[in-house]
């Protein structure tokens, strides 16, 4: 087994399976490399209910030569036209002539007191665990946050037996209005919506409407809802909320790829700044699966030599960017939302760090500096985007940098001489680098 | 029916549970109704993002410490440690 490649793909997600499956043709050597136990990726998240467009899309993967790589994650890049992984075990080298970057988003959180609670978790987070199998049958839920996926997500676990207390979207009737007048353009994301509607029909939903606080000691017992200055606690098991999506920048920044106004910039062909590296899907602009399949398949057509055919795709693409304007108006988030977190409310649940210590520094890089926040395990991935919108800070650009290892890595794939295949020394705990404490 | 036939055991801090195949670790720490880890300060804290962003789900899996609980399946026999 090489793990040289003609093309590497980094992310099983939609847009990288359809990067991978459109340039699996004609002899070339293609790898999909994917942190997951399965793919699909988080939209597409395996268990019972994947929809009949990933079956399809995975079935023509399946009689593709791709090599697969699931449950490895990419945390370096050790030199140019390489790429090194770690699995549970294991570390690998990954050798590429063309790169590309397929690395989805992560949901944005915003902190408000309690939200460290367990049993508060993403909207998205919340779905994942359920399609991981935890049952929630007569769990009472609140869904909240901003974006799409609420509903998405509402829809799924009232199927599943959970009792939706309330949906509360954060953004203001008439940004939703404006989102509702844009699909009127897209029957299909119309009728899905109108699906998710039904599947929580009776269900209150509130706009302009959000956490303050969640409440409990070990665990989650209630919520308070806010909206229009009035506050109201809701009994319930779990709360789901997340505050849309933000995209998954560290491999794309570390490979020197130039980020634009948050997004990877690309050309019409996916191309971005850095030769022989493409990006496709949410890295390049929040704008769903349709718009992720598309940029997947430009992506893998023009890396596998086949501009003309890559070509034909772009004004279908073209015509797809109004959704992504549309979805960032619809989720812009209301400035009230700054207010929410105390002096004592932690942002960086990594090293603990509060609000009230986060508002005595001037930068991100300070923050870091002087009270370690952004400096643990998940290295920004969670409070980066909080103290974005709560200070204006950016925590991946080209001021602030992203140093390897993207991933928290064991020392033993650290100093990984490069050689094929070699199995980490096995059973060695992973080493949370940069992190002060074992726990 | 179905998944009854087909569930697995694992162990969470000593305690069986069973789960159907294709459950992830961090769900089973859920069903287990314990905290997966606890943090720098003390506090407990469950999955968040369940993608494995957050890292709020680690815990000791067959002995391996800091593993991503939402990334891994549970495997017959497992032993889990949270906290």
């Amino acid at each position: 087994m090489s793990d040289r490649f003609d093309l590497l793909v980094v992310g099983a997600g939609p847009a990288g399976i359809a990067a991978a499956a459109s340039a699996a043709d004609r002899g070339l050597r293609v790898g999909l490399v994917d942190d997951n136990p399965a793919p699909g990726g988080q939209i597409w998240r395996s268990g019972a209910t994947q929809p009949a467009a990933a079956r399809k899309l995975l079935a023509k993967l399946d009689a593709t030569p791709v090599q697969r790589l699931q449950g490895w994650r990419v945390f370096d890049s050790p030199e140019r036209g390489v790429l090194r992984a770690e699995s549970e075990n294991a570390c690998r080298k990954l050798v590429y002539r063309s790169l590309i970057l397929a690395t989805g988003a992560r949901e944005r959180f915003l902190p408000f007191p309690g939200w460290t609670l367990p049993n508060v978790m993403g909207a998205g987070g919340l779905d994942a665990m359920v399609r991981g199998g935890l049952p929630i049958r007569d769990k009472r839920i609140v869904v909240a946050g901003t974006g799409p996926l609420l509903l998405a997500v509402a829809a799924h676990l009232a199927r599943k037996g959970a009792k939706i207390v309330a949906i509360c979207e954060q953004a203001s009737l008439r940004q939703l209005v404006s989102l509702a007048a844009h699909l009127l353009n897209q029957p299909a994301k119309l009728l899905q919506g109108i699906e998710y509607s039904a599947a929580t029909f009776g269900t209150r939903f509130y706009t302009s409407c959000w956490p303050a606080a969640a409440n409990g000691n070990e665990k989650l017992e209630s919520v308070t809802l806010e909206r229009d200055g009035k506050r109201w606690d809701e009994r319930c098991d779990y709360l789901a909320c997340g505050y849309h999506l933000t995209p998954n920048l560290e491999l794309p920044a570390l490979l020197g790829c130039n980020i634009d106004d948050g997004f990877v910039a690309t050309d019409e062909l996916q191309r971005t700044s850095v030769q022989d590296v493409f990006c496709a899907g949410e890295p390049t602009g929040i704008g769903g699966v349709e718009l992720a399949l598309l940029e997947g398949q430009i992506a893998g057509l023009a890396a596998a030599g086949r501009t003309e055919e890559a070509k034909k795709l772009v004004p279908r693409r073209r015509r797809n960017l109004g959704f992504v304007r549309a979805l960032r108006d619809a989720t812009a988030l209301d400035l009230r939302l700054r207010t929410l977190a105390s002096d004592s409310t932690l942002v960086c649940r990594c090293e603990d760090v509060s609000f009230g210590a986060l508002r005595a520094q001037s930068s991100w890089r300070d923050a870091k500096l002087h009270t370690r926040c952004g400096m643990g395990p998940c290295q920004g991935r969670i409070c980066g985007s909080a103290t974005e919108f709560l200070f204006g800070w950016s925590a991946v650009s080209p001021q602030s940098g992203v140093r390897p290892p993207i991933f928290p890595a064991r020392v033993s794939s650290l100093s990984h001489p490069g050689k094929i295949n070699v199995p980490a020394a096995s059973q060695a705990p992973p080493i949370a680098i940069n992190h002060k404490q074992s726990h | 029916m179905r998944e009854i036939l087909h569930s697995l055991t694992i162990k969470v801090n000593g305690d069986s549970i069973a789960v159907v195949p294709g459950t992830t670790v961090a769900a089973a720490i859920l069903i287990a109704g314990v905290a997966a880890r606890k943090s720098v300060t003390g506090q407990p804290r469950g999955p968040l993002c369940g993608m494995g962003i957050c890292f709020e789900c680690r815990a000791t899996i067959n002995g391996v410490a800091h593993q991503r609980s939402c990334q891994i399946l549970c495997a017959q026999g497992m032993e889990v440690r949270t906290g």
